[in-house]
């Protein structure tokens, strides 16, 4: 487990790196798409794109893979609906520009995109988009719409998340050993698709997962990855498509165990079910990117007592978050776990949540030199 | 007959005195006398004053010497107020009302198209002299020092028919309260024909006496040919805006389109309302009592006066719309015949017959005693008098109310320039709140406007019981609805009840009340319909934008993903967009169905409506468009409500 060869795909280099990944079958889906609407005009036909629904009630849990899934609701979007018309031609101008970005083999990011469609319409003052909050969404769209991935429409996100341990990457080319890389540790990119990222060696027996930066950095400092041999990653809340991505990788490709610590609150527990099952947004993503045998170390509601913790950690729980609480509760891959059911039946009895701060008010190095590897000991508290 | 008036006016009066006498510190109380009558002594027990000194005993008999009658005059100089003279605005303002109304009602019995002058003249700081003249019949010498020295002496009070003045208490009060404030006499100047020489007459009310006392009678020459001039003095103030005297001239002439009314305010220019029609409107007639509006008593009493000798005779000579086949019926239902004597009839028999004939199915009232301003004279006076998009009226069937017919007629205006520049500002827009001006009542019986008590007539309350949300108008609850909207109501009445003798307010008589409702929602129908088409247009107007706006974008962008014919795309597009909006150029009647509309335009097929299309300020996402905003041309059409029915089919 320690120590891997892993394949490298070849990767050309050079000053004009030009990307080409499952572009070719991408391409040929947005030209279908483009002149699916072409017929439908020239039959008379209301013009309209078949967008698959990204919410709860279009997901599903597959208990097989114990992934999220997407369903098969599909919602229209039409250009003669005056609700729709604008977010209709707002979808045919990003897909015009993945396709441009195809055939000149370059990427662009999220931001990027918003600004190459972003223009005046002729003979008005309006903009064809007002905002990047516009875009973003319709990429995703557009992802669904024609079943591709953002990757292979040549778009990538901000990079998000960082990771530090005993493992040495190739990045676009780089040889980064991921052990020397500063306080900082490793920024993971938005595309960590193997074409970008390769594994060259690994001695890490796990991932610890954390929530966010500040507790990422904690681990860090205390050099808590040299003295457990372990790949200590965050994902700045709830981890970007990127980060999922390389963990899944990581687990999947290195046979790493996945732990996750996150804060004791209804939001934690869906960072958990978005890095374990997928997220319902991008139920689409699930299958690249849900780590179904990924566990849950802590912050658990019966810490408080179990730790001897004082009041002062408690933050109370205000309406929203009993809300969401029991929303989660109920979601289907949630609700036949009856420890899961137990913990939130408890963080709603106990009326508080808690931050993994919470560790440090006991003293500094109680989270790395005693929460943690108690955690990691005893298997009976983790929460699958 | 004349008796039974009488005998109701001098209730009327007598409730007046009793009503305020008892409120009054002067030495009314006792006297719940009528006017004219002397009624002995009977209950002395006055009400003493309720001071805490040693009480001084009055006798009967001392008592005796204060009670004396009181004149009707000395009620009304002590009580000005309950004749519109509260305040020197408002006397202003009730001294040429009175006038004007007196002015027009002669003109139009004697067939004259009227035309009145109004000179406002400000001769101390609150001191102003009036002057109206008119070019109606005159009025005959012998008569002039009654009709304006002389309180509750007209011609008006003692039939049922349709006028503006009633009581024949207006003119003669507005000279006793100049009197009473300035000391100057009214003047009055008479001509009644080209051939005969004009009076004039300067008077003082002798208001112990209720009668005329002469101070000046004179023959003079003048420049008309016939009319009458009053000149009245007293302590006023001249106001703009709204209850002035202007408003009321303004209102007056809309109500009145045949009549030319020419102001001269103190300051500024002369207000020259020309008439808009030479049609006088129709003659009125007297009318006898319908049976459903009146009550046993009244039965009984007009029983005990007829001349008529058997019954039914009195039933069809003393009662409106009952036929000799009716009285026959209403006679055998009642257990008498026609013959029986009326003199002989006891109590519970007539009570009986009043019972049988309220059950009884009678014609309403004859309407030719009304003479409703009409649909088409009301448009006429709004579309010169108020700068709105849409005009609607509506006349009413006669309806009664206590045996006096009425018909009521409501007419609206609504957009246009109406709510931009009002000249009473709506305080909420002061404070920030974007919310439209509450709606403006013009309130109208026999056509002279009502200025004040708005909110304790009859009419302002039935605007607030309307439910104006299903028109499309916002409105609070109990609260006037909120709009570019002005709501003109009129009644027409052989006797309009008014809650006061200052003619302010129009009782709330449940019969009243629910026809100005409906005159309401036939009016505010129409105009909800045309609000929803116009919202319904501008929708698919702004839709047929919005695809317009994107077809290039999507042409481009699609074609730039893949290679076909753009130009076909783009045509397929906009025949496309035409399509789906053409929703747009279609109609809807009343029920909601497409009507098949040939003609293009502003024509609505509206029965009785008249819609003008101002140019609109462009806003929102139109005003992106500078170049293709339509322009719209001003189109009037007047149409019937025949052709309506033809429409629907």
């Amino acid at each position: 487990m320690a120590k891997k060869t892993i394949k490298t795909t070849k990767t050309s280099s050079g000053p004009k790196r030009v990307v080409k990944r499952n572009s070719e079958q991408t391409k040929k889906q947005l030209e279908n798409l483009a002149l699916s609407i072409v017929k439908m005009a020239e039959r008379a036909q209301d013009p309209a794109i078949a967008i698959p629904t990204r919410s709860l009630s279009n997901v599903s849990y597959n208990e097989k893979t114990r992934h999220v899934e997407m369903g098969s609701n599909k919602q229209s979007r039409n250009f003669f609906n005056y609700g729709q018309a604008k977010r209709f031609m707002q979808t045919m101008l990003v897909g015009s520009k993945c396709k441009d970005l195809i055939d000149m083999g370059k990427t662009a990011s999220i931001r990027q995109i918003y600004y190459m469609s972003k223009h005046t319409i002729k003979g008005t003052k309006e903009k064809t988009f007002d905002d990047q909050a516009e875009s973003d969404p319709i990429i995703e769209d557009l992802e669904v719409a024609i079943d591709t991935l953002r990757e292979e429409l040549h778009v990538f996100a901000s990079n998000r998340g960082n990771l530090v341990g005993p493992i040495t990457l190739v990045d676009d080319g780089n040889t980064l050993d991921c052990s020397a890389m500063g306080s900082a540790g490793y920024a993971v990119p938005s595309i960590c698709e193997p074409d970008m990222i390769q594994f060259k060696k690994c001695k890490a027996k796990f991932i610890l997962h954390v929530e966010k930066d500040t507790i990422w950095r904690r681990f860090h400092e205390d050099r808590f990855w040299q003295t457990h041999d372990c790949i200590l990653s965050h994902g700045g809340g709830q981890p970007a498509r990127g980060m999922r991505r390389l963990l899944r990788r990581m687990h999947e490709e290195l046979k790493l165990p996945v732990y996750v610590l996150l804060d004791n609150d209804p939001w934690g527990y869906y960072i958990y079910s978005v890095i374990k099952h997928g997220s319902i947004n991008l139920a689409y993503e699930s299958r690249r990117m849900a780590i179904p045998d990924a566990k849950y170390i802590g912050v658990s509601s019966f810490d408080y007592d179990r730790c001897g913790m004082s009041d002062d950690v408690k933050i109370e729980l205000d309406a929203n978050d009993v809300k969401r609480a029991k929303q989660i509760a109920n979601y289907t891959w949630f609700a036949k776990k009856k420890p899961w059911q137990k913990e939130i039946k408890k963080m709603l009895t106990n009326g508080f949540k808690m931050e993994v701060e919470a560790m440090i008010s006991k003293n500094l190095s109680y989270l790395t030199e005693e929460y943690v590897p108690m955690k990691l000991k005893d298997k009976k508290q983790w929460l699958d | 007959m004349a008796d039974q008036k009488l005998v109701e006016k001098s209730d009327k009066a007598s409730q007046l005195t009793l009503g305020f006498g008892l409120g009054q510190t002067e030495p009314l109380a006792g006297s719940s006398e009528s006017v004219g009558k002397k009624k002995a002594a009977t209950k002395s027990n006055s009400k003493p004053g309720s001071g805490k000194a040693p009480r001084t005993r009055a006798t009967a008999e001392s008592m005796a010497k204060q009670q004396r009658e009181i004149s009707v005059s000395e009620f009304f100089a002590k009580n000005s107020h309950l004749l519109g003279f509260d305040n020197k605005r408002k006397a202003l303002l009730t001294t040429v009302k009175e006038a004007v109304d007196n002015s027009l009602d002669a003109c139009e019995e004697a067939g004259i198209l009227p035309e009145v002058e109004i000179w406002v003249k400000q001769t101390d700081t609150d001191r102003f002299s009036v002057r109206i003249r008119d070019n109606g019949p005159g009025i005959v010498k012998n008569q002039i020092p009654n009709v304006f020295g002389k309180l509750l002496y007209g011609s008006k009070f003692h039939r049922l028919k349709m006028s503006r003045g009633q009581q024949g208490i207006g003119i003669s009060a507005a000279g006793m309260y100049g009197l009473i404030t300035t000391g100057k006499p009214i003047q009055i100047i008479s001509r009644t024909s080209s051939r005969a020489v004009a009076h004039l007459y300067k008077l003082a009310i002798d208001t112990k006496k209720n009668r005329p006392d002469i101070i000046k009678d004179e023959a003079i020459e003048v420049d008309f040919p016939h009319g009458t001039e009053v000149t009245i003095e007293l302590v006023a103030s001249y106001n703009k805006g709204r209850q002035s005297v202007e408003e009321y001239i303004e209102l007056t002439a809309i109500a009145n389109p045949h009549a030319t009314l020419i102001l001269h305010p103190p300051v500024g220019a002369t207000l020259d309302l020309q008439r808009g029609t030479d049609e006088l409107p129709d003659e009125t007639k007297e009318i006898k009592p319908h049976p459903y509006g009146i009550e046993l008593g009244t039965m009984i009493k007009m029983a005990k006066d007829t001349e008529h000798q058997k019954l039914g005779a009195f039933l069809t000579g003393e009662f409106s719309r009952v036929s000799p086949a009716v009285a026959k019926s209403v006679c055998a239902k009642a257990g008498v015949t026609t013959a029986t004597w009326v003199s002989g009839m006891e109590t519970p028999v007539i009570e009986k017959l009043y019972r049988v004939l309220q059950d009884t199915k009678l014609k309403a009232p004859s309407t030719n005693c009304l003479a409703p301003i009409g649909v088409e004279a009301i448009l006429a006076g709004l579309l010169k008098g108020i700068k709105a998009e849409f005009y609607t009226a509506s006349t009413r069937p006669p309806s009664v109310y206590r045996g006096n017919p009425f018909q009521i007629e409501v007419g609206l205006a609504y957009g246009g320039e109406l709510g931009r520049d009002r000249h009473d500002e709506n305080p909420d827009e002061e404070k920030g709140k974007r919310e439209p001006a509450q709606a403006r009542v013009i309130r109208f019986a026999n056509r002279v406007p009502l200025l004040y008590q708005q909110s304790s007539c009859c009419t302002f309350k039935s605007v607030l019981e309307t439910k104006w949300n299903n028109y499309t108008l916002s409105q609070s609850s109990g609260a006037m609805p909120r709009g570019p909207l002005v709501i003109l109501v009129h009644m027409a009445s052989v006797w309009v009840p008014f809650i006061s003798e200052g003619k302010e307010a129009i009782a709330d008589y449940d019969e009243i009340r629910k026809e100005v409702k409906l005159g309401i929602s036939e009016c505010a129908r129409r105009l909800g319909t045309l609000l929803k088409r116009k919202k319904k247009k501008s929708d698919f107007a702004k839709r047929r934008d919005v695809f317009t706006r994107y077809i290039d974008e999507v042409v481009e962008a699609t074609r730039s993903i893949t290679t076909f014919n753009k130009e076909d795309f783009r045509q397929s597009l906009i025949a496309l967009s035409q399509n789906y909006t053409a929703a747009a150029d279609m109609e809807f009647d009343d029920h909601g169905k497409v009507i098949k509309k040939a003609k293009p335009g502003n024509d609505l097929g509206l029965a009785n409506t008249v819609v003008v299309n101002r140019d609109e300020e462009t806003d929102g996402p139109e005003a992106l468009f500078e170049d293709d905003a339509p322009k719209k041309v001003a189109n009037v059409s007047l149409k019937q409500s025949k052709k309506k029915k033809k429409r629907r089919k």
